[in-house]
């Protein structure tokens, strides 16, 4: 014993020793380690970021130097009834879909978590649809809700439901529902994985101990699953409703923003602006109209983290 | 807590037939098997069959006959009696689709790895060098996680014109990292706080340099949060679209989901079997990475939320 506390006494002598000379360069050496990280943050994050905000207060052009226009875009952007019905769009999209997916997530989260056979291979085939490229599955959605050759519309027709085939993204309430179902398939596995994550944290001793206790099983979900579970869902909810909000792709692969932009999200609206016009002004003043809902969602998210925090500090056992 | 277990055991002794042996775990023994086949098999099965029927669907397409494909009424389409492989003949033969697959690979493992590197050490700066102003660093590293790339692109297109890298991979190894940097530098912080400290201030009295304890004793202990990190990372830069779809212009130099979106919708009314084979055979290397590797998948995905 005597062999081992000596030489444990002296490195915390000496290690006082080389903490403090380290601490005249450990400034330095962090900001050295920064670098890498922070060059590409600031060129490639930080400076468009800013920079998109300043195009939108210019009409610059693909190919041409834009000049100050002060709002002309917004107030442009404001009389424009195909941003507005872009900006319903984008707010019907996101909470359809981000509660549908909350709902359904957590349904197969908590189905997910319970004893049955093959349990670890059903989990690893639910993920699938969060790992297949976004672009890829909504292709095969498109050929999925085809007008003429669905096989949704076949099915229904032999089940004796339609006599005709639905034209699923040629009209624009089908195709909204098309839309937003592609974006729950996708967003499912995410949210039933995370959740599935949290609710393996919690303590089989306490379903036991309510269960003794008399409650029912709506009970064990209400009073011990969902209050344990927040903090989980609060960040989860942040980083759905987020990008799917901002998304881009599934419409893109899918719709392109038709039938007469009845699926037009702010993303691709700005890109049909921007890109395929070359109003660089013009959309970035779109994208930067995001910004504040944007904001909003972060500010939920934070206030989620603080939450659980202070659930961690005191309240909780 | 000491008198929970033993009211469970009592519990289970008096619902349990005493010639049945009771293998249930937990508190399975309270539902019977009917009511498990209700509420949770057929519902559960229900939602697999959903999640995976688009896979299947374009499996079955992309060695469907053209014939067979359109011709809902003499087949019956959720199967077929003699497949083909024309369509992926036609993929890999006479389309520039090896090209497409090269490009994605190239650009997804140059951006992964810069990306790791950079987070690597910029995570081992924030969470043990603890310079000044380290946590507001991370707090801001966890808000660039939240900047989407929809709102970025169009002044990332011109800062790319500018750099004169349009239309080249440079173009997106460059950008990709933007993405990839928060995330991985959040996820490599929770795996860098988990190494014990005494280790390194050992090798501190050693004599060892910070570069030395990075390399030789934080890095091997981490490999399961780099493995973590890299496949998530390069599932990403697979996944990317909006960026390369806005970078690039020629054919050949276009990653797998641009290519397919952009080059194979055309009028044709038998495209759907090579477009089929075309989305299957891009998701087809991620599938297979991740069947090596589940575990680190879920940790990455729960990981960064969890931080």
């Amino acid at each position: 014993m005597a062999d081992v506390a000596i030489p444990r006494a002296k490195p915390q002598m000496s290690e006082d020793n080389a903490w403090t000379q380290l601490k005249h360069n450990r400034n330095w050496l962090g900001f050295w380690f920064m670098v890498p990280a922070m060059a590409f943050l600031i060129f490639f994050l930080a400076y468009p970021l800013g920079l998109g905000i300043w195009l939108s207060f210019t009409d610059t052009r693909i190919g041409r130097v834009g000049h100050f226009v002060a709002t002309e875009n917004y107030e442009w952007l404001w009389d424009d009834s195909i941003f507005w019905l872009s900006v319903f769009n984008t707010l019907l999209y996101t909470f359809v879909a981000s509660a549908l997916k909350f709902a359904i997530g957590l349904y197969l989260a908590l189905l997910l978590n319970e004893n049955m056979p093959f349990k670890a291979m059903l989990r690893a085939m639910v993920l699938i649809p969060f790992i297949v490229p976004t672009v890829l599955s909504a292709l095969a959605f498109w050929w999925i809700f085809d007008s003429q050759f669905s096989i949704i519309s076949w099915s229904l027709r032999h089940l004796g439901l339609i006599d005709q085939n639905i034209n699923f993204l040629g009209d624009t309430t089908w195709a909204r529902i098309c839309v937003i179902f592609a974006n729950i398939w996708r967003g499912v596995p995410f949210v039933a994985i995370t959740l599935l994550a949290g609710l393996q944290t919690v303590s089989p001793s306490l379903y036991e101990a309510a269960t003794l206790d008399g409650a029912t099983r709506w009970q064990n979900f209400r009073y011990i699953t969902y209050p344990l579970l927040t903090p989980i869902i609060a960040v989860v909810m942040t980083f759905s409703v987020l990008f799917t909000f901002t998304d881009f792709q599934l419409i893109w692969a899918m719709t392109r923003g038709g039938p007469v932009n009845a699926t037009h999200l702010m993303a691709t609206l700005s890109y049909q602006r921007a890109i395929i016009a070359g109003q660089l002004g013009e959309g970035a003043a779109i994208s930067s109209a995001m910004i504040p809902f944007l904001l909003a969602a972060i500010m939920v998210s934070w206030f989620g983290l603080q939450r659980r925090k202070w659930q961690q500090g005191e309240n909780n056992d | 807590m000491t008198d929970l277990p033993a009211s469970k055991v009592d519990l289970k002794s008096v619902l349990a037939t005493p010639a049945r042996v009771d293998n249930s775990e937990g508190m399975s023994y309270l539902q019977s098997v009917p009511r498990r086949l209700v509420t949770l098999y057929l519902p559960l099965t229900i939602i697999v069959v959903v999640l995976l029927f688009p896979f299947y669907w374009m499996a079955l397409t992309s060695v469907k006959p053209d014939d067979q494909l359109l011709d809902l009424d003499r087949y019956n389409p959720f199967w077929t009696w003699n497949p083909t492989f024309k369509h992926f003949h036609k993929l890999l033969f006479e389309s520039y689709y090896p090209h497409w697959l090269w490009n994605t690979m190239y650009v997804a493992i140059c951006a992964t790895v810069l990306s790791i590197i950079a987070s690597v050490l910029a995570a081992y700066a924030i969470v043990r060098l603890r310079y000044k102003g380290a946590n507001l660093v991370g707090g801001l590293i966890f808000l660039a996680y939240l900047v989407p790339p929809s709102i970025l692109f169009i002044p990332l297109a011109t800062v790319v014109f500018q750099y004169g890298l349009f239309d080249s991979p440079l173009a997106l190894i460059l950008t990709y990292p933007t993405i990839l940097i928060p995330f991985s530098t959040w996820l490599l912080m929770g795996y860098f706080k988990t190494i014990p400290f005494e280790l390194e201030e050992c090798a501190l009295i050693d004599g060892a340099s910070r570069w030395q304890i990075l390399i030789k004793i934080v890095l091997p202990l981490a490999i399961p949060g780099l493995i973590s990190a890299f496949i998530f990372c390069f599932t990403l830069c697979w996944n990317e679209f909006i960026y390369a779809l806005t970078f690039l212009q020629s054919t050949s130099n276009k990653t797998v989901p641009v290519a397919i979106v952009n080059e194979f919708v055309d009028g044709d009314i038998y495209r759907w079997g090579s477009l089929m084979a075309g989305a299957l055979a891009g998701s087809l290397p991620l599938v297979i990475l991740y069947a090596f590797f589940v575990e680190h998948y879920v940790s990455a995905m729960t990981g960064a939320v969890k931080e």
